[in-house]
């Protein structure tokens, strides 16, 4: 029998995917934690610095145009010359503002769908799922382009394109906790007491799923972001005095074709940022509730 | 299935083994065309459906078909010429019998007239469809050879710098959309450097050629590439890892095969089968991938004459767009899970 060598410990951490260095526990607490307090320095930026810096929108100065980077514009100047770093902040409120409201719209929407569907359960749940399946069928964002073509020119086109094709995975989740929950005792015991399945559906699974669609409203936020400045960047999105970080990057598009890179890179870092935050918060949260998926983290 | 096929002898390795080999090669091969059946069966209704809801979408917008065939002569027709158009056109009928004109003509080939294009439907979709497929081809071969090697990598080295930086990267790039990438890449690679044209089929007044299309082609393709590939990539990772944990692996491992052959002949074969489930899958995001890209890089295809058709309210032509990403969207879930079926006798046929 071969000995085993000396240094076996360490020749066994050399394998291929031996984790190495940091706990994931731990790991993940911290990107609780630095999404956390990344959100809230992007959101008072958003609220305070535009509201600060006195940005006018409207104002044009063209001495001012496309100015590099430096101390008195820390992110450069745009086509107007207005500041880029009160302009993209004043974007990325926009940009929340909507996605918050979309997010939050098709939450409920999708939580309604998916509690119905699983309370109901026999054939309507079958056809209401085919329905999650067919509008799922359709990529998101061409759905969404049909339905602000169609519905132009102001802020509920582009919530309703956003809400009316993210439903549908708030459905998913929401109907997979309602089926679980009624093999619950204490929804067996509603029954017997003889509720109603509509009451059943308001006093008991209602407030049950709650916590599930918060986290899938927190996790829907960065998609409502991302999809709002794709509508807003292809000019299908909102009207130009509602910019949002889609309409800057829009204009960003001339500007990177004069040299001006500030244009596009600084609102675009503003972007993923908040992205990140999101996703970091969300994923830390949903490994709390349910840490069985806490292999999954890393998705 | 015989040893040699891509990877297969590595897959089954299942608890269960299959009755005879013979009978079951027959009955599953049954399954699988079945359940190819049932799904283009199900197609059909679906597309049917998606395509009532835009028009349903179209009949509720507060858009007027009157304004759009006028234009500015709007304000000087005649009432009784209006009255004409609006009988010919159909606009006063009920919505139902509307679709069901509109229905009729799709069946007998007839797809409508793009206003935006000024052209017959078929003949845009003729003329764009095939520069979509060779962007989204050439897109997905970048996504698919990044991915593995970079996901190979990053596994292989679980938590060393190598993984933190291409996990990290990964994560950022899921949330820069494609049209960022794709600016930056112009002025990057376009502007700065000048290697590659700024966008087009073909630098201007030059003929369509082979070479023309391909230098043209490199900066669109790599960008959706990159756009798609962070998913995949991080997915393809940890679905390695789970692998390199499996039983057969730590047999490789006993019977003493090197690192490499552990990895890429033994782990590797078992992490690429969700890797293909998951390209089937994303085919939607491809398509929104495509939509931006093709924008950006003013590449002829039928995505960007989506944005073209949504800004002129060309109903006729983004209701068949919309049906072909759908058609897209079912043909790439279906390729995924008959491919599953096919190198996995593991996976059940139900659908």
């Amino acid at each position: 029998m071969a000995e085993l060598p000396q240094d076996w410990l360490a020749a066994g951490r050399d394998r291929a995917g031996t984790p190495r260095g940091g706990q994931l526990g731990t790991r993940a607490r911290l990107r609780t934690v630095v999404g956390l307090g990344g959100l809230v320095l992007l959101v008072l930026g958003a609220i305070l610095l535009p509201w600060l810096g006195g940005l006018d929108q409207t104002n044009v100065d063209y001495s001012a145009r496309f100015i590099a980077p430096g101390v008195a514009h820390p992110f450069g100047t745009d086509a107007n010359g207005n500041d880029l770093l009160l302009r993209s902040f004043a974007g990325l409120r926009v940009s929340l503002l909507v996605a918050a409201l979309c997010a939050v719209v098709s939450t409920v929407l999708g939580a309604l769908f998916g509690a119905l569907s699983g309370a109901l359960g026999g054939w309507p749940d079958r056809l209401l799922m085919r329905l999650v399946d067919t509008v799922n069928a359709v990529p998101h964002l061409l759905l969404g382009i049909v339905i602000v073509a169609l519905f132009r020119g102001n802020l509920w086109a582009v919530v309703a394109s956003i809400a009316l094709t993210h439903w549908t995975s708030v459905a998913r989740i929401v109907r997979a906790e309602v089926l679980a929950l009624r093999e619950r005792p204490f929804i067996d015991a509603a029954i017997s007491g003889g509720s109603s399945r509509i009451r059943v559906l308001r006093r008991h699974l209602l407030p049950a799923i709650v916590g599930q669609a918060a986290i899938s409203a927190v996790l829907l936020l960065p998609h409502a972001v991302w999809h709002e400045t794709a509508l807003s960047f292809l000019g299908l999105g909102l009207p130009p005095h509602l910019a949002s970080i889609g309409n800057i990057l829009t204009d960003a598009r001339q500007a990177v074709l004069l040299g001006s890179w500030w244009v596009v890179v600084f609102p675009a870092l503003l972007l993923v940022l908040t992205t990140l935050a999101t996703s970091g918060i969300a994923a830390g949260w949903r490994d709390r509730l349910v840490p069985r998926r806490r292999s999954e983290l890393a998705l | 299935m015989e040893r040699g096929e891509v990877g297969a002898a590595h897959v089954t390795t299942p608890s269960v083994q299959p009755a005879g080999p013979a009978l079951s090669r027959n009955t599953r091969r049954r399954a699988i065309l079945g359940l190819i059946a049932r799904r283009l069966a199900f197609a059909f209704p679906v597309c049917g459906v998606v395509l009532f809801g835009v028009f349903l979408l179209a009949a509720l917008s507060p858009f007027d078909p009157l304004e759009q065939y006028y234009g500015v002569r709007l304000e000087t027709a005649s009432e009784q010429d209006m009255a004409r158009v609006r009988a010919e056109l159909g606009v006063d009928d009920p919505v139902l019998v509307q679709f069901g004109h509109w229905l009729g003509g799709l069946f007998s080939g007839d797809l409508g007239t793009s206003r935006s294009f000024r052209q017959p439907v078929a003949e845009v979709l003729a003329e764009r469809l095939p520069w979509t497929v060779l962007l989204c081809a050439a897109g997905l071969l970048v996504a698919i050879v990044l991915s593995v090697t970079l996901g190979v990598l990053a596994a292989w080295r679980q938590g060393g710098w190598l993984d933190r930086v291409i996990t990290s990267v990964g994560h950022a790039l899921e949330g820069i959309p494609p049209f960022v990438l794709a600016l930056v890449s112009i002025a990057v690679f376009a502007l700065a450097l000048g290697w590659l044209p700024v966008a087009g089929l073909t630098d201007a007044g030059a003929a369509l050629s082979v070479g023309q299309v391909a230098r043209h082609l490199v900066l669109p393709a790599v960008v959706l590439g990159i756009s798609q590939s962070p998913w995949l990539v991080l997915h393809l990772r940890q679905s390695l890892l789970t692998a390199l944990t499996e039983d057969h692996v730590t047999g490789a491992r006993a019977r003493g095969l090197s690192e490499r052959m552990v990895v890429l002949r033994h782990a590797l074969p078992t992490a690429l089968l969700p890797l293909i489930t998951l390209i089937g899958v994303r085919v939607p995001e491809l398509v929104t991938g495509a939509v931006l890209v093709e924008e950006v890089f003013s590449w002829p295809g039928v995505a960007a004459a989506v944005v073209q058709a949504a800004l002129a309210v060309d109903f006729p032509l983004l209701a068949m767009l919309t049906v072909l990403a759908t058609a897209a969207t079912l043909f790439g879930s279906l390729f995924a899970d008959v491919t599953t079926a096919l190198l996995d006798p593991r996976v059940a046929t139900d659908g």
